[in-house]
């Protein structure tokens, strides 16, 4: 559970361990080798989210493709510098820039039956099944703050947030969670 | 909500998560030093404002992150097309008149 956040039985916030972040920018030509060092094949689609391995355990990946060249990789928070030198290794001979974003952001998991509903009490999005599946990923904004959306299940939402933004975030989400009760 | 078609992500997103960024298809004149004061005054500052269809360059910041442009009426404040950076204006979308509200696409 967050830290401000009163879960209910229709949804619950929790804080995401320690991860390292990444920001891969490349061309195209340049996805499958990344992919292959980074041990997860990168989303070819844009606005597509991919993972293998639980959240925060050993061995977990993730990778979201945010903008035609840009992709996050999420890893535990340990395995950081090993990711980063086989992806620079690899991506030796691609123009590419891959920078470490860890601790810019944070996350969060939103999850229970109302959790699409609550995430549009500040989020513009389309959040149905039918326009936002689960695996999409994308950045949006939640009120005033931006923040990355991407729906692991039904009922799923992990979410980014600017550091600084954090508190502002999570006091206006409860907030929308005292009005939906 | 007034929905914009992101020509890079393919869906119609709210327009809160985009950015205008002025007239589209300046094309900027040659080396400074052989281009007039007046070229580049008009260049830097010299905009049409017409009543009706202009190609505008937007940014879908709060998304992919990428400029493309966009043809919109700005009578109706209609998006006529949206279109990837770097392409030409689609030819069906003018230049041409206003619409009336019940004839937008």
């Amino acid at each position: 559970m967050a830290e401000g956040f009163a879960d209910t039985p229709r949804f619950r916030l929790i804080d995401a361990p320690p991860l390292a972040r990444f920001v891969l920018r490349a061309p195209e030509a340049a996805r499958k080798a990344a992919g292959k060092a980074y041990g997860l094949a990168l989303p070819e689609m844009l606005n597509r989210g991919a993972s293998i391995g639980e959240r925060g355990k050993p061995g977990a990946r993730v990778a979201l493709h945010l903008g035609p060249d840009e992709w996050w990789l999420i890893v535990p928070e340990a395995e950081g510098p090993e990711v980063f030198g086989a992806l620079e290794k690899a991506l030796a001979a691609h123009p590419h820039s891959l920078v470490e974003i860890s601790h810019r952001q944070v996350g969060y998991v939103l999850e229970g039956e109302g959790a699409a509903s609550l995430l549009n009490a500040g989020c513009p999005l389309d959040l149905s099944e039918t326009a936002f599946p689960p695996g999409m990923a994308t950045r949006s904004l939640f009120h005033r703050v931006g923040l990355m959306i991407w729906r692991m299940a039904p009922a799923t939402f992990r979410l980014e947030i600017d550091r600084s933004l954090a508190p502002y975030f999570v006091a206006s989400l409860a907030e929308s969670a005292r009005d939906h009760n | 909500m007034l929905l914009i078609r992101c020509p890079y992500c393919g869906m119609d997103r709210p327009e809160i998560e985009f950015r205008h960024a002025g007239a589209a298809h300046i094309t900027r004149p040659g080396p400074p030093d052989r281009v007039s004061d007046e070229e580049w005054a008009a260049f830097l500052y010299l905009r049409d404002n017409p009543k009706g269809r202009v190609a505008e360059r937007w940014r879908h910041v709060h998304g992919c992150g990428r400029f493309f442009n966009a043809v919109r009426d700005t009578v109706t404040d209609v998006f006529v097309a949206t279109y990837k950076a770097g392409e030409a204006r689609p030819p069906e979308t003018g230049p041409g008149e206003s619409q009336p509200m019940e004839a937008r696409p």
